[in-house]
């Protein structure tokens, strides 16, 4: 509350009048709350949608209080992986290598630029062999070895889909609910509904790893807060010696000589407050003692030093590699121990129009072990039961081939109508399969899940509702899931 | 139990006050509703469709195809018609609350006929049913929105202030409209600020810079009107007007140096920037301005300067991404021109009818179209070149563009900052692919479904038929002075740039789900007043500059923390963060170290390393993979010409709330966050600043006994009080003394940038250069105050 209560202070004064109305009003019965949409934080059961209570009934044996996440753990495959070679066993594709896709399973798909001038689009077989693994004989490529172990904690969901076919529109979809920049980030948007959970690291953190397969840019706006306040904006945590930028004090400024020029900028602040009488200076003062703290809290967190070796053996030594998609596994889970809200992972190269056997065989490399050992590790701690883990791309990949036909070297081009993701963890039912596509794998057949839905489920298992999670921009109210989403319940503990 | 529903009713009433009081509605205090006073007369406008709007319009609004019960509240006429799903039955009748069906459904106390629906989670509170009472026993009168309304001079309000130490109070017309509305909430305004402080604040406001000390000097000695006046046009005289006014319009017209999207390769659109420099500071009057931009390829005969003018629609975002569908990006553009008319020119979010009718202003999709309509022409595509084919081109621009070269240097474009012997490609506009426009169902570019003829919403303004019917008929439709918006439009975006907060607080929405005007006359009086003065921006800036109103100093009063806390009245000028930008150039400029060269490529200052590199889509995709920063004199240009990348801005900038560029953007935040705190203590630009100033002071006076006090004095534009110098002087002391122990860390520490170091004592040049970084961090530095 304390802390909340001086967040809430620090909400500059004239960037929107609702927030001061709210600090004026709110900040005497000693609440803090995101927003006035908010209230639903304080009182969730006043505007719960009318789920809450149909979840309630629930088959004998599971606790009538749902496990709810705190905090989530994206971890994002740009450029979109193959489910056809991660999660989306299809053994007709393999009988019935080169034939031409049936026009009446594409029915009238459009597709990108690149395919869209074959006059063949011949089926590609699976590049790789799938086993059912776990009691819930979950369908996993060879691939991933290490994710195949935790089989029983994952629950994949092979009906996603999305309306768009190029990566912008479509990773921008993803990340804001909308093809069209400028909508605030997920992230941001649990950071605005849930606040802070700490007092010296940002609610909202983004890591970025590459792998050597074909890349795509990410972009910042990503993790941008859009027209939500900016400290909900996601912080760009990077590898190297200055991981928050502008982080490290100058060469030669010692700490000791850094907290006594605070100070005395602290105490000239002061004096120009009483002659201005201006709350923003001291307001500025609790940002400039927070961006201190910062200044431990980060290094801090970053330092894997102390990690036991068992950690290390479980992540991969590529974990002590900074920079690498093992290192930020490593790095969030231990940003979420330390109260971070939303880690966002991305890991770039998964983007296989030519060369998927090899490139995906490196791309899986990259993100098996450490992916599953985020997974092991949260658990074995006690944390997988707040902590949501989220695995995937932003589209997928089509069941033919794209450009010529070499059953040893091919590619797949996008594909939005039907993907695989998985999600374990908080508030997620463990070793489900949901969803089914047909046997080309092209299109869902059962079960689908829009991202609007994902996004809508995402938030119910933190506890918030998807309709009621507003801001009111332009004369409008808006939300992550624009107009649409229905939660899955099916995907819920 | 009793005590949680307890609070979840209050905070539930707290939470339906603040959407009011959000609303303007009323000056709410504490008191609650019992001690609400309904005002004398319900105005339509101001109090009852704002409820209308938020709450009705959704279902009984403009959108034709949301619309229930067959009932539309938004029109006069459809409000008091029978209703056509139940006969008999009438939403208003004026001065009849028990045959008003619409007062019955929002008092009744039966969830199936209570109105908003309980499932809307909309309600209204006890004030707002009693106003719509009131209103409908007053017989129900509607009016046109008020924005939509051709502006009027009204007369201005006569009377002198009641405090008597404010009896001659007010400088001109603007004052008489502000000490109005302060003296029916029964306060007044205050004195006049220092000279210091105004000289600064008219420094700031109208070049973007702080004062030189001669500037500071002339005030000094003559504070009167006459010499305020003198000075102010002395500063609009001066070339940092032109780049200053530049940096507000280039959020509005998303200007970028690189395309955005997937790849977000290099694109050379700043000839057109230049010549927005140049407009501005040529006074080109703002109807001008706007013709070329939109039209200025159509306009007679016209010239060069006019074509480059209407860059202004090609600095959208354009991919790169190998394999888009072409028609879809292509429609992306014209919509982005579309809802930058709507957001930047127009101040009406378009945008919102790109995929129904509105469902607030009276703006129908097809109305939509009719505007999209007039950008549709242009021969172009949705992807000219991707990425990769793109690097190997390193000067490309998208067609249609034009050429520029020295030549036209040498004439009507002498403005643009060319290197000698390239040829630069500009982006522009033209009209040479005639299509139909037709209504996109659902916005959606592969559904095309009835055609339409550009014109524009009659709900704001009708479209003349003897305009022609293009973009030039669009241009004279916007700055027809009958128009309703376009000037209201941006003398509120002048008046928020001087006052932090526009007359309507939301710049970039005047429609019905906008705010009020908090002076809604003196809005209509300065935009007319504009018009009659040739859409002068120059003599609008100076006539607000010579309020009193604006001359006031800022400080709170203990009073008005009550009375108005937000500071809407103006009983005090306002007090607010600069912009990245102007943070960065007045620490350039405070240390000396600003190049005042104008116009030209972007430059690419001091950046963190690394930030492009990570998160490009591999070296060969494009050609803007690496950040390599300029060295020399071109990291010390004003931050108008840092480069522009739209995935990755400067981190400077965005930090400090600017936007990205991928769209138009009219209002920035303005934030407070401990990564501003981090910036302005890490900044290598900020370092060597304070650097470079120490080693100045030293080297001219190596023992004065002054040094602190001349750096305070330099930077803040004031003398230090006496126990503000004694603190710094103090700090001064104990950091000499302490790297007079440790020579290694000075060294270390005056090391910082680029720029040519001076043969000063290590120790003093630390302990001063930490000092000048402990005044630039204060709040009042990177304040306007």
């Amino acid at each position: 509350m304390e802390k909340d209560k001086k967040e809430d202070e620090n909400t500059k004064k004239d960037e929107n009048p609702l927030k001061v109305n709210r600090r004026h009003f709110f900040s005497q019965l000693s609440v803090g709350i995101g927003s006035l949409a908010l209230g639903s934080l304080l009182i969730p059961d006043l505007f719960k949608g009318t789920g809450a209570a149909e979840t309630a009934v629930q088959p004998l044996g599971i606790p009538h209080f749902a496990p709810k996440a705190k905090r989530i753990i994206y971890l994002f495959q740009a450029g979109a992986p193959s489910q056809f070679e991660t999660f989306d066993y299809k053994p007709t594709l393999r009988k019935r290598m080169g034939e031409d896709l049936p026009a009446s399973i594409r029915n009238g798909q459009r597709l990108t630029g690149m395919t869209a001038n074959q006059d063949k689009f011949p089926l590609m077989p699976p590049a790789v062999d799938f086993k059912q693994h776990g009691k819930s004989g979950t369908y996993i490529s060879d691939y991933f070895p290490h994710i195949a172990k935790i089989a029983d904690d994952i629950t994949v969901v092979r009906s996603m889909h999305t309306e768009a076919i190029n990566h912008d529109p479509a990773i921008t979809f993803f990340q804001t609910g909308s093809q069209i920049s400028g909508r605030p980030s997920m992230g941001s948007w649990m950071s605005y509904g849930l606040g802070s959970e700490n007092k010296n690291l940002p609610s909202f953190v983004v890591l970025t790893s590459r792998g050597k397969g074909n890349s795509q840019g990410l972009y910042s706006k990503l993790w941008s807060s859009g027209f939500l306040d900016s400290k909900h904006q996601g912080v760009l945590l990077r590898s190297g010696k200055d991981p928050v930028l502008y982080l490290n004090d100058p060469d030669g400024l010692s700490r000791s000589d850094k907290r006594h020029l605070l100070d005395e900028v602290s105490a000239l602040n002061k004096m120009h407050h009483v002659e201005t009488g201006d709350d923003e200076i001291e307001s500025r003062i609790a940002q400039y003692e927070m961006a201190y703290r910062m200044q431990m809290s980060v290094p801090d967190v970053m330092d894997i030093s102390k990690e036991p070796e068992s950690i290390i053996k479980l992540y991969g030594e590529d974990c002590q590699v900074p920079g690498t998609y093992a290192a930020n596994a490593l790095q969030a889970r231990r940003l979420a121990e330390n109260g971070v809200r939303f880690i966002q992972l991305y890991h770039q190269g998964w983007d296989q129009h030519g060369n998927l056997p090899d490139e995906m065989a490196g791309q899986a490399k990259d993100v098996d072990q450490a992916s599953a050992a985020l997974v092991m590790d949260l658990k074995q701690r006690g944390m997988l039961d707040d902590t949501l883990v989220v695995w995937g791309g932003e589209f997928g990949r089509s069941n033919y081939c794209q450009g010529k036909f070499d059953p040893k070297n091919y590619g797949r081009d996008h594909h939005p109508r039907a993907f695989s993701i998985w999600m374990a963890g908080g508030g997620i039912k463990p070793g489900l399969n949901y969803g089914q596509t047909d046997e080309f794998g092209y299109n869902v057949v059962e079960n689908p899940v829009h991202i609007n839905d994902f996004h809508a489920t995402l938030m119910y298992a933190l506890d918030l509702d998807h309709e009621q999670l507003t801001y009111k921009y332009q004369g409008r109210r808006f939300r992550l899931t624009d107009v649409a989403g229905t939660v899955v319940k099916d995907l819920l503990a | 139990m009793k005590y949680k529903i307890a609070i979840i009713v209050v905070l539930t009433l707290l939470i339906g006050l603040l959407f009011t009081y959000k609303k303007g509605i009323f000056d709410f205090k504490d008191e609650g509703y019992a001690k609400l006073k309904l005002p004398e007369t319900v105005n339509y406008n101001f109090h009852i469709k704002p409820i209308l709007s938020d709450n009705c319009y959704t279902c009984h609004g403009p959108d034709a195809n949301k619309r229930k019960a067959g009932l539309r509240l938004d029109l006069e006429t459809t409000a008091f018609e029978e209703l056509p799903e139940s006969p008999g039955n009438f939403p208003i009748v004026p001065k009849n609350l028990r045959e008003s069906k619409v007062y019955q459904h929002i008092i009744s106390e039966d969830n199936d006929q209570l109105m908003p629906p309980p499932d809307s989670k909309l309600a209204l509170n006890p004030y707002e049913k009693k106003l719509i009472k009131k209103w409908i026993e007053q017989g129900a009168q509607f009016e046109k929105h008020w924005a939509f309304l051709t502006p009027e001079k009204a007369e201005i309000p006569k009377g002198a202030a009641s405090d008597p130490k404010f009896k001659d109070w007010g400088e001109n017309e603007i004052d008489g409209f502000i000490l109005s509305k302060l003296e029916e909430n029964g306060i007044h305004p205050s004195e006049k600020a220092s000279e210091e402080t105004l000289i600064r604040r008219i420094s700031l406001d109208l070049t973007g810079l702080p004062p030189t000390p001669e500037q500071v000097q002339v005030l000094l000695d003559d504070d009167s009107e006459a010499n305020i006046s003198k000075i102010i046009d002395g500063f609009l005289a001066s070339p940092a007007y032109g780049e200053r006014m530049t940096q507000s319009w280039l959020d509005v017209a998303r200007y970028a140096d690189s395309h955005g999207y997937q790849d977000d390769s290099y694109r050379t659109m700043w000839p057109w920037r230049d010549w927005v420099i140049h407009a501005f500071n040529e006074n080109l009057p703002y109807d001008t301005f706007l013709t070329w931009q939109l039209a200025g390829d159509l306009l007679p005969d016209a010239n060069k300067e006019q074509i480059l003018a209407t860059g202004f629609n090609r600095n959208h975002p354009i991919t790169q991404e190998g394999g888009v569908i072409q028609e879809e990006y292509r429609t992306n553009y014209v919509l982005d021109r579309t809802n930058t008319l709507g957001k930047g020119i127009l101040g009406i979010t378009l945008e919102c009818a790109r995929c129904h009718d509105h469902k607030y202003d009276a703006i129908t999709q097809k109305n939509y179209f009719e505007m999209f309509s007039f950008f549709d022409q242009v021969d172009e595509k949705g992807l000219q070149m991707d990425a990769v084919q793109a690097k190997n081109k390193k000067f490309f621009a998208d067609p249609p563009f034009m050429t520029i070269s020295e030549k036209e240097t040498e004439g009507v474009l002498s403005f643009v900052n060319l290197e000698k012997g390239k040829d630069i490609k500009v982006m522009v506009m033209n009209d040479s692919a005639p299509r139909t426009t037709r209504i996109l169902n659902r916005g959606e570019y592969d559904q095309p479904t009835d055609s339409v003829h550009p014109s524009t919403p009659p709900a704001i303004f009708a479209f003349s038929e003897t305009l022609p019917k293009n973009r030039l008929g669009l241009a004279q439709w916007l700055t027809d002075t009958e128009n309703p918006l376009t000037a209201r439009v941006y003398v509120n975006r002048l008046w928020a740039m001087l006052f932090g907060r526009g007359i309507v607080e939301t710049s970039e929405d005047f429609g019905v789900q906008g705010s009020l005007p908090s002076h809604p006359e003196l809005l209509d009086w300065l935009a007319v007043d504009f018009m009659e003065h040739g859409w002068d921006t120059k003599y609008l800036l100076k006539k607000i500059m010579l309020s009193a109103t604006y001359q006031q100093q800022s400080q709170m009063r203990p009073e008005l923390e009550k009375a108005d806390p937000e500071n809407r009245l103006l009983a005090r000028a306002p007090r607010f963060r600069m912009s990245g930008e102007m943070i960065r150039d007045y620490i350039l400029t405070t240390s000396g170290l600003l190049n005042t060269e104008i116009g030209g490529p972007s430059v690419k200052p001091y950046q963190p390393a690394g930030l492009w590199e990570e998160t490009n889509a591999g070296a060969d995709r494009g050609i803007l993979t690496q950040y390599v920063a300029d060295s020399g004199e071109d990291l010390y240009r004003r931050s108008l010409y840092t480069f522009w990348k739209r995935t990755l801005p400067p981190p400077n900038m965005t930090i400090f709330d600017a936007p990205t560029r991928d769209f138009s953007e009219v209002r920035r935040q303005k934030t407070n966050t401990p990564l501003q705190a981090l910036v302005l203590q890490n900044d290598v630009q900020i370092l060597e600043a304070a650097r470079v100033m120490a080693q100045d002071m030293l080297e001219a006076a190596p023992d004065s006994p002054n040094l602190v006090k001349n750096v305070f004095q330099r930077i803040l534009i004031r003398n230090p009080k006496e126990k503000e110098l004694l603190t710094l002087n103090t700090y001064y002391h104990d950091a000499l003394e302490l790297y007079k122990k440790d020579g290694a860390d000075a060294e270390k520490l005056v090391a910082v940038g680029e720029y040519r170091q001076r043969d000063t004592d290590p120790a003093k040049t630390a302990a001063l250069m930490l000092t000048a970084q402990i005044i630039y961090n204060l709040d009042e530095t990177i304040t306007k105050e």
